[in-house]
């Protein structure tokens, strides 16, 4: 599952969250500690009966990939836009 | 997952993708060490075919069988002995042992003081949960004062052991303490000692959920982590005496050795050229032998 960037706002993301759901035990270190908050857990389940975490402000995200060192699962990641101006017209798909 | 999604996790090429999920507890921080230990990897570009990784029995044993590098699954305790000899062979090899308390301190702790005091090249990563997790939450030589354990059920009394300060005084070249909230200090610790010659030493304090958290009543990994992130203290070059682990207490991080001495291998050489001269023929470094 993958949430792109919406742009709401003046704010335009600078990163972009990937999350594989299936692998998720809903630890919640990604929502702790990410600097910019962007995550939440969800009310939803995956397979195996935890909340995965989903993206709740994508405009906040600045691609520092903390979520992806604290994830014990190696569930989640964050990279970094490489050209936000061209891609803002781009968001919001799937 | 997304076809649009060009990326991929930095983690997921150094991983066995087909064994996840892995048997680790939700909030255990062994999954966020191999993170660290990923990123080390591809900072200090060191050479995937020049690397292999040790483990021995325990939760964090199973790094070997989840990590795609060349890794040994080794019995319990003898991650180091094997380590040895895999470095003596082939001492172009660059080896890592990732293991467990329980695994080094306990079981292994004659290889461990014993590998120092040699100062063998190798790059030991300690994953310290405080406890043998895996059996059951039994005391390890490293639990703390007063934590509450399967087999201590009213409490543990025995001194703990501290291991910066043991590994210190046996004689390594680079000891280092961090936590699993620190992961970039953590990553940054792994380069370092990636590019130090001689025995590294890092100890990682991870959170075990289920069974040293919840008997103590200090709830799951993430009220861990948060207490991590407030009692963690950086002292760099702190006198490693002073940085013993209590049940509550502070935690002292950084580096706290950095030196340099002959490693094994060099010293070896050394006392047979003293001691024979010219009658002294190194072999050639013999060719990697893994095929």
């Amino acid at each position: 599952m993958i949430v792109l960037l919406h742009g709401l706002g003046d704010q335009v993301a600078k990163g972009r969250v990937s999350i594989v759901v299936e692998r998720c035990k809903a630890c919640g270190f990604c929502v702790e500690f990410c600097p910019t908050h962007v995550l939440a857990l969800s009310s939803a389940f995956n397979s195996k009966g935890y909340h995965p975490p989903h993206v709740v402000h994508p405009e906040k995200c600045s691609g520092c990939d903390l979520c992806g060192m604290y994830c014990p699962d190696f569930a989640i990641y964050a990279t970094k836009i490489a050209e936000p101006k061209a891609q803002k017209t781009a968001g919001g798909d799937e | 997952m997304n076809a649009l999604d060009q990326t991929v996790n930095p983690v997921e090429p150094f991983l066995r993708t087909d064994r996840m999920p892995h048997i680790w507890c939700p909030g255990c921080g062994i999954g966020t060490t191999v993170n660290s230990f990923a990123r080390a990897l591809i900072e200090s570009k060191v050479d995937l075919d020049t690397l292999a990784l040790v483990s021995g029995i325990g939760c964090t044993g199973r790094v070997a069988g989840y990590v795609k590098l060349d890794s040994f699954h080794t019995t319990h305790g003898r991650a180091i002995p094997f380590a040895t000899g895999l470095k003596m062979a082939n001492p172009k090899l660059s080896v890592v042992v990732y293991s467990g308390d329980g695994d080094l301190a306990a079981i292994g702790g004659n290889h461990l003081i014993h590998a120092a005091r040699r100062n063998i090249d190798l790059k030991v990563i300690c994953v310290n949960n405080l406890i043998y997790a895996m059996t059951g939450g039994q005391s390890a030589p490293t639990t703390p004062g007063h934590a509450t354990t399967s087999t201590n059920p009213y409490g543990t009394f025995e001194p703990a052991f501290n291991l910066p300060h043991l590994l210190d005084a046996a004689g390594a070249v680079y000891v280092a303490r961090w936590t699993t909230f620190h992961v970039r200090q953590l990553a940054r610790a792994m380069s370092e000692a990636f590019a130090k010659r001689g025995f590294s030493f890092i100890e990682v304090i991870s959170p075990c959920p289920t069974l040293y958290q919840r008997r103590n009543k200090m709830g799951d990994g993430l009220d861990t982590m948060k207490y991590y992130k407030d009692k963690s203290k950086v002292k760099h070059g702190a006198p490693t005496s002073e940085v013993g682990l209590t049940l509550n207490g502070e935690i002292v991080v950084g580096k706290f050795v950095d030196r340099d001495r002959p490693d094994y291998q060099s010293m070896m050489r050394a006392q047979y050229v003293e001691s024979l001269g010219e009658r002294y023929i190194e072999a050639p470094e013999t060719e990697c032998v893994c095929d």
